[in-house]
């Protein structure tokens, strides 16, 4: 059969912005913790909630405690780089509950050089997850037990995948130090 | 006398890999032995560094499909369907039917080929040198299924975001009904070699035991996971394409050893034979296409979407700014994760059994690295 164009399904309705989320578990959280969300949204059926950087360990230990839900996996650790920002980094946690079978998304907001409270004391995985975001965006991780690079070499200069990182000038200047001649790139 | 003397010595630092036939790739570990014991280990990792992720945000989100394909090199259809489906949940966009069973035929192929090679390989690390050939002589099989559907036979690059390249081709069904046909007496002659074998249980059975609780702190998913007795499959528990519609079942094992995540992946090598026969009867004649522009512009958000690839959770984190460019993209690898737990199931074994950890872990570098 030819790939006849596809009589079109009727658009799913799915917000296409961002929604509040409210949920019991946030209003727990709330509760036990207050000031500690700075905001709380669902997009595409995942709730993600930003927390203050105090407030990070508390509320991950939350989580992972039978009243917050059970969040015992961490499958995720991961950052974006927003560098128009004041604040320029989100690191970002993707959290699983086998309990409730549900994902959870967990922000943080750091600025360029300020430490984040390292999740390793609470989800072990946390380890090289965070030495790959040290590794590719710099963020620096407090209490982590070694923070050091894990995917580019000890010597490399600079962390990829920041916003303003220039493939073509760190390939440039590679070659020009390295071989002494001009990069034709 | 010498005031120390090498009888003394009895810490060892050495070096394994990153040229080492059983790392399965470039993986480096440190190893600090007493005698042919472990004391401990440190992987480093890196060598396959490639920046998939910085390419991703250079690139249009159809444009990145292909890369994906070059992460987990041996099982690219999974690679590229985590993918596709992580833009489609971005859009908001359902595929069809057919789409649907059509990459789950695929994809569960790309299983049996994934653990086909796991289990030869595996093998093979191990002594035992038959399984490689037999398991190589299957896989090629589904290798040759891939080709005639879409010309590759590795990189397959078999879906695209919104649907199907290309419609199946004539005999498809019969070439995957007979495959089944073929492999599943092909399963009970590996576990004639293996299962009961003498030298296979001393050498697996005990070895790198990692209990649940380990498993879950470390985040270890996929095969590894089960064989620690974790009934968690995301197939099951949180279904994508149409695997809720579809009966199997989750092998688990009992002590977490190397022994029953061998048992965990065979079995699982069954039951995805089930849903091959399953997702074949229900391909039903019908469109392949979403409704999916041709240019694909998401709105502003960020998605998380996971599948369970043959080695095990494989997310992709998706942020959209509203241009024809993913903003960034995360790949949350499974064999990457699932690395880390080396160093506490190594503990207190014997050197010859880091060769057996790292295999029945079942890594890809090309992912680890990424």
């Amino acid at each position: 059969m030819a790939a006849a164009p596809a009589k079109p399904a009727p658009p799913a309705k799915t917000p296409v912005k961002p929604e509040p989320w409210t949920s019991p578990l946030l209003e727990g959280l709330q509760k036990g913790l207050p000031g500690a969300i700075i905001e709380a949204v669902t997009f595409r059926n995942m709730p993600s909630i930003t927390v203050a950087k105090e407030f990070l360990l508390s509320v991950c230990h939350f989580l992972k405690g039978e009243e917050g839900g059970a969040y015992t996996l961490l499958t995720d650790e991961t950052a974006v780089d927003y560098p128009k920002r004041e604040k320029r980094f989100d690191v970002i946690y993707h959290l699983y509950s086998f309990k409730r079978n549900d994902r959870l998304r967990l922000k943080v907001i750091a600025a360029e050089g300020e430490a984040v409270p390292s999740v390793v004391g609470v989800w072990p995985t946390a380890n090289w997850l965070e030495r790959e975001v040290y590794d590719m965006f710099g963020v620096v991780y407090e209490g982590h037990p070694d923070l050091k690079r894990i995917l580019l070499p000890d010597e490399w200069t600079g962390h990829p995948l920041r916003k303003d990182y220039d493939i073509l000038r760190q390939d440039t200047a590679w070659v020009k130090s390295n071989l002494g001649i001009e990069s034709a790139q | 006398m010498p005031e120390t003397t090498y009888l003394d010595a009895n810490e060892l630092l050495i070096n394994m890999g990153p040229q080492h036939p059983a790392t399965h790739g470039v993986l480096r570990v440190k190893l600090k032995l007493d005698g042919e014991r472990v004391l401990g280990s440190e992987c480093v990792i890196g060598y396959l560094h490639r920046g998939v992720e910085k390419i991703a945000e250079n690139r249009t989100y159809a444009q990145f499909a292909p890369y994906t394909d070059r992460m987990d090199y041996v099982a690219a259809v999974t690679n590229g369907m985590g993918y596709v489906e992580a833009v489609e949940k971005l859009l908001g966009v359902e595929i069809p039917p057919r789409a649907q069973y059509t990459r789950m035929v695929l994809a569960e192929l790309q299983r049996l080929a994934s653990h086909l090679l796991w289990l030869g390989t595996h093998a093979l690390d191990l002594g035992a040198m038959t399984p490689v050939f037999y398991t190589f002589r299957e896989r090629e099989e589904i290798l040759k299924i891939f080709e005639k559907y879409c010309g590759a036979r590795l990189t397959t690059h078999a879906f695209r975001i919104g649907g199907l390249q290309y419609d199946l081709y004539d005999g498809f069904e019969q070439d995957c009904l007979k495959f089944c046909d073929y492999l599943l007496p092909k399963i009970d002659e590996y576990e004639q070699l293996l299962t009961k074998n003498r030298i296979w249980i001393n050498r697996t059975r005990g070895v790198g035991v990692l209990s649940a609780q380990d498993a879950v702190a470390y985040g270890v998913t996929g095969p590894v996971l089960r064989g620690s007795g974790v009934k968690w499959d995301i197939r099951k528990v949180q279904p994508y394409e149409a695997y809720d519609k579809v009966e199997f079942d989750v092998p688990i094992g009992q002590h977490g050893d190397t022994y029953d995540r061998y048992i965990v992946r065979i079995q699982e090598m069954r039951q995805a034979v089930r849903i091959i026969r399953q997702c074949v009867e229900r391909l039903a004649p019908g469109p392949i296409f979403g409704k999916v522009g041709k240019v694909i512009k998401p709105p502003v958000g960020e998605v998380y979407h996971s599948i369970e690839a043959p080695k095990g959770e494989l997310g992709y984190f998706v942020v959209s700014d509203g241009t024809t460019n993913p903003y960034r993209v995360r790949v949350r690898p499974p064999s990457f994760v699932n690395l880390q737990a080396l160093d506490i199931m190594v503990r207190g074994h014997l050197i010859a059994d880091v060769v057996a950890v790292i295999g029945t872990l079942d890594i890809v570098l090309g992912e680890v690295d990424r």
